[in-house]
């Protein structure tokens, strides 16, 4: 089962609900913890395992060949992104808007732009005992997520079978990053806080969940600052709210030294016991 | 003009309401662009009256016309994103808009609809100054290219009414708008937090920062949650050059202020208050 933790404004909680979540699955299952976040990956501040591998990972953008190029054109005619550009008797590509489409690549008659690696980050895969961890870190400098996210939950696919737990902490946004971080998986928890941003945040999420027809849920974060605006539209909506974490400063303390929070705060052990118990409930749902 | 653009990496540590405060003091001297189009909420706190809006187009979907469709199959073998089902039904969510099944069709049965990705909005906000912003369509991918276009509106607004400060809100990560909303900065102002991963991801958003060669001034914000992380970010800050502009406490008035759709400034008249107009002051002098 693949269930992603992710959030329309940043800062709520996804790595804290991500990282405190996956330890206490892994009592009593296998859990792979996967890192979508690959902008800033935190996960692993919290979470420390034995490497088990790690490598470079790739994006394919074309390449030109001038002595095969006939400068026709039709490389700059198909690409949609303008990342293809004939200047002159010069083509020119511009990796960071290249989506990776194939079509000037495939397109081209006299076969002048193959299609060549180029790194864009790293993945790291580790793990202690049952809980295993990936996570992928985008290159400074790189401006897309989406084929790195996209090929990490690939490279998890071929790593971890059905029955593992899987976990995806996703980026923030609503954007091209979280759909796919959230796309494949079965169940989106939604951590949000109970103020006037973290609703209004939400409020664009669920709308995304609802386009992609996904089944979601909500964990309360900060449970105690705010309002009870979240709340209301939780009901109004019919949005099922999974748990609430209660607003302590001593939470923010320990999660500040990258601690894990459920072996130090039973308040938020018993509120992942109940997010855990829902889950499985999801997990026969889903099966 | 100077660009003043307030980024923190991380989500969550207090981007938003700051750059909120710093636009109510900076009053109609300044223009404000809120490029965190994935979760904009500037207009929580400064109560715009969503001027002038207008749809804002970017990329395509592509549409099969069934009747013309031979379903010959030639787009799903071409589709480098799974967006084309076997009955030849595009999935929105997947497709990029790319047109490699459109130039590949032999029955001319694919159109490429352009998708409207938000509305842009050039507003008067309660303090009758100017607040630039979006709100991003649903499921809309493009992000950095929104924040591009709000930047520039933002940028021909103050160029119009003869005001010299621009402030920008950017987004969380170092993706691609981040990238966006740092070009053409003049100076960049970094939210941080003293958490692993608030110094862990001000370290790689600062590296983007130093790529692109522009002087940053720092806020720790709830500096006395972890009085070892602040002295470490301390440390950092002097190594690298970067202003340490000032600290602020863990304060639960900051939240309370953002529940009542104030500024802080509006909501604190005591300690807070001369904290956060003395930041302001030390920016316009860094600037």
């Amino acid at each position: 089962m693949k269930i992603a933790i992710a959030s329309g404004k940043g800062g709520t909680g996804k790595t804290t609900l991500s990282t405190n979540l996956a330890s206490f699955l892994a009592e009593k299952q296998d859990v792979v913890l996967v890192d979508l976040d690959v902008e800033e990956p935190n996960a692993a501040l919290f979470v420390k395992g034995d490497e088990v591998e790690q490598k470079e990972m790739f994006k394919k953008v074309p390449k030109w060949d001038s002595d095969a190029c006939t400068l026709c054109g039709k490389c700059q005619e198909v690409c949609n992104f303008n990342a293809v550009l004939k200047l002159g008797d010069e083509v020119m590509v511009l990796q960071e808007l290249c989506h990776a489409c194939y079509a000037c690549s495939e397109l081209c008659p006299s076969s002048a732009l193959p299609m060549v690696p180029v790194r864009m980050g790293k993945l790291q895969y580790s793990k202690k005992d049952n809980l295993s961890m990936v996570e992928s870190r985008l290159d400074i400098g790189q401006e897309q997520a989406v084929p790195l996210i996209s090929q990490t939950i690939d490279y998890v696919d071929s790593k971890f079978d059905k029955d593992t737990i899987k976990l995806f902490d996703s980026p923030p946004g609503t954007s091209c990053p979280v759909i796919e971080a959230t796309k494949d998986a079965d169940y989106i928890v939604l951590v949000t806080e109970p103020t006037p941003f973290g609703l209004h945040d939400l409020t664009i999420a669920v709308k995304t969940m609802r386009l992609m027809g996904k089944r979601f849920g909500v964990v309360v974060n900060r449970d105690g600052i705010g309002n009870s605006g979240l709340i209301d539209y939780c009901e109004k909506e019919g949005i099922d709210v999974l748990a609430r974490i209660p607003n302590d400063r001593r939470i923010a303390e320990l999660y500040s030294h990258g601690e894990l929070l459920y072996p130090h705060i039973s308040e938020f052990r018993e509120q992942l016991e109940v997010l855990a118990t829902k889950l499985s409930e999801v997990k026969k749902d889903v099966q | 003009m100077k660009e003043i653009v307030v980024i923190s990496g991380k989500g969550g540590t207090g981007k938003t309401s700051l750059t909120a405060t710093y636009s109510f003091l900076g009053g109609k001297d300044v223009v404000t662009a809120d490029c965190d189009v994935d979760a904009s909420d500037m207009h929580l706190l400064l109560q715009p009256d969503f001027g002038n809006p207008q749809d804002y187009y970017s990329g395509f979907v592509a549409e099969i016309d069934k009747d013309a469709c031979i379903a010959c199959g030639k787009c799903i073998d071409v589709c480098r994103f799974n967006a084309i089902s076997s009955d030849y039904e595009v999935s929105p969510i997947n497709c990029e808009g790319c047109g490699y099944c459109q130039h590949v069709c032999p029955a001319k049965a694919i159109n490429l609809e352009e998708q409207n990705i938000g509305d842009l909005y050039v507003s008067n906000t309660k303090l009758n100054s100017k607040l630039i912003h979006a709100a991003l369509g649903v499921g809309a991918d493009n992000s950095g290219k929104l924040v591009t276009k709000v930047k520039n509106e933002a940028r021909d607004v103050a160029n119009r009414l003869g005001i010299e400060t621009l402030i920008v809100d950017g987004s969380p990560g170092i993706g691609c708008p981040v990238i966006a909303s740092l070009s053409g900065a003049s100076y960049v102002v970094l939210v941080t937090e003293p958490s692993v991963s608030g110094f862990h991801d001000l370290k790689r958003v600062y590296q983007l920062v130093k790529d692109f060669e522009l002087d940053a001034g720092c806020i720790i914000n709830k500096y006395d949650l972890n009085l070892e992380i602040t002295a470490q970010i301390e440390d950092f800050l002097s190594e690298e050059n970067i202003t340490h502009i000032a600290s602020f406490p863990y304060d639960e008035r900051f939240s309370k202020a953002m529940t009542q759709g104030k500024t802080i400034v509006e909501y604190d008249k005591w300690d807070l208050n001369e904290l956060v107009k003395q930041s302001w002051n030390k920016i316009q002098e860094l600037i």
